[in-house]
């Protein structure tokens, strides 16, 4: 068989969504740790963040590393997507009575959903900080790297905005909920010996990750509206 | 437990064939006694039926000792009813009281196209196990059982996959309609055992390409499959399977 043919497999398709799940999951641990500079008490407000951004912002690595980020993010979507719609045609005739919640998580069984909830957070996500700043880089010879941290203080001062992150943070949550441990069941890891182990840290990530990513634009509509 | 008898009323899923629509009838079973399993419930259903000259409703049964798994029945929104590790046979009207309403319709998957009623037609796990759930290397004359030696935990495991009675309640239970906890419970079963493995990695990537070619869905690790299972079977042989079909992968010595 060719490997074009062991990946279009039922499972060959399930290993490039959790392969590239998986991916995201530490892009997600990098991303979190630069933010979070945000929260340094600095003399002058955001310098530790001004700095880790203008490191990955003119970072020539960092800029090749964000391209395989966005054909891994374009594979999950694609083929997570395409397993999601193929899958609800296998029952065409569906039961009158369904078990619901009684034998699984409604999260498991909504990943289609929340990955678009997501996905729609991402594209406003990109708009707001990631489009506007590599536009310049790439087309404008004046460009300098955007001061992010009072970008972000402006971005974040109507409350909606504010709302929407958080939205997008608990949508997230949910999707990791059950996608950290789906993606080690993808690769067969999740073994009767580790199987515990990988289900609770993927609680704990699930649930850590996005309450410290929901709490930047909290924080940062308070120090927009309230000055400090 | 105390005996008691119950009326009911059972809408049950009717369907005269595989092309034509089907849809709900409601029947009124009296005098249903808490000591009958499921089965025979419904042969006084069908008792009744007879007497009045009606067409008795068409149900798969074999065993009716919980280890065929023929007795496919989706009652209340649940494969083989609510009792865990249960097959329909195995369940018993205890579980019902008096006045109850019970609702039961057939194993619903593309695959597994109705025949009449509540039988669906099951023989695409046929075609799956046929695809490589067998051993074929040369074994020569039985041999003394001791002259293999095989791993007491492997054994076991095996052991613990092999108790897959091929009843499709896996697939029933699935959003997705995906047969991955039987197939995985064929290919660890063999997996494990040293007959099994000069041919894992074929047999594997065979299993799951014809599992895809009769239409099941994929699997999404939702774990339905396995609270429905009336044996227990774990989703621990699903990691086993992608494990089988990565390693197949990537040592590219499998045919296909
Ligand atoms: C940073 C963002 C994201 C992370 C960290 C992430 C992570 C994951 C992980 C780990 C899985 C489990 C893979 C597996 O079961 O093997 C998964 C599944 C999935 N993801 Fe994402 N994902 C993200 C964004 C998205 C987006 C934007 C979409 C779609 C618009 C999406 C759609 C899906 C779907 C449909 C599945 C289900 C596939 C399945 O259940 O088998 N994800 N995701
Ligand atoms: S894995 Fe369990 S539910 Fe699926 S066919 Fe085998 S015995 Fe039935
Ligand atoms: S009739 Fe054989 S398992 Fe139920």
């Amino acid at each position: 068989m060719s490997w074009k043919n062991y990946f279009s497999t039922s499972i060959g398709k399930k290993i490039l969504v959790g392969a590239t799940g998986l991916f995201l999951v530490l892009f997600l641990v990098v991303h979190c740790y630069v933010n979070a500079m945000v929260f340094w008490p600095d003399a002058e407000p955001g310098k530790h963040f001004t700095e880790a951004a203008a490191f990955m912002g003119g970072n020539v690595a960092v800029r090749i590393m964000e391209i395989g980020l966005f054909l891994g993010l374009a594979v999950h979507i694609i083929q997570g997507l395409s397993l999601w719609s193929q899958n609800m045609k296998r029952r065409s005739v569906r039961y009158t009575v369904s078990a619901g919640n009684a034998t699984s998580k409604w999260y498991s069984r909504s990943m289609g959903l929340l990955g678009t909830l997501i996905l729609m957070f991402l594209i406003l996500h990109l708009y707001h900080f990631w489009a506007p700043n590599r536009y310049g880089q790439a087309f404008d010879p004046a460009w300098k790297e955007e001061d992010l941290y009072h970008k972000m203080i402006a971005v974040f001062t109507p409350l909606w905005v504010v709302i929407i992150y958080v939205l997008g943070c608990v949508s997230l949550a949910w999707h990791l909920m059950h996608g950290f441990f789906s993606g080690f069941q993808t690769f067969g890891l999740a073994t009767h010996k580790y199987k515990g182990v990988i289900r609770s840290i993927g609680v704990a990530f699930a649930i850590i990750i996005p309450l410290i990513f929901a709490s930047m634009p909290i924080y940062l509509h308070c120090v927009g509206n309230c000055g400090h | 437990m105390q005996h008691y008898n119950m009326n009911l009323t059972l809408k049950v899923w009717r369907q005269k064939n595989n092309k034509a629509k089907g849809g709900f009838e409601t029947f009124q079973v009296k005098n249903v006694s808490s000591e009958m399993s499921f089965l025979e419930m419904f042969d006084v259903l069908n008792e009744q039926l007879v007497a009045e000259g009606k067409e008795p409703v068409a149900f798969d049964h074999d065993c009716r000792e919980g280890i065929c798994g023929m007795c496919s029945m989706h009652i209340n929104g649940r494969a083989h009813g609510p009792w865990e590790q249960t097959t329909t046979c195995q369940l018993h009207m205890r579980e019902y009281k008096d006045g109850d309403t019970i609702v039961v319709e057939p194993w619903r998957a593309n695959s597994f196209p109705v025949i009449k009623d509540l039988v669906v037609d099951r023989t695409a796990f046929d075609r799956i196990i046929a695809a490589g759930g067998y051993v074929s290397v040369n074994t020569g004359n039985a041999q003394d059982a001791n002259a293999l030696p095989i791993e007491k935990q492997k054994a076991d495991e095996s052991f613990a996959a092999a108790s897959c009675i091929g009843c499709g309640a896996c697939v029933a239970a699935c959003p997705n309609a995906s047969a991955m906890l039987f197939v995985s419970a064929k290919v660890s079963h063999l997996a494990l055992l040293p007959q099994g493995d000069p041919e894992r990695k074929v047999r594997a990537v065979n299993m799951v390409q014809q599992m895809d070619t009769e239409g099941f869905g994929s699997c999404t690790n939702i774990g339905a499959c396995e609270a429905e299972c009336p044996k227990g079977i774990s989703i621990e042989n699903i990691a086993r399977l992608n494990r089988e079909y990565l390693g197949a992968v990537f040592s590219g010595s499998a045919q296909g």
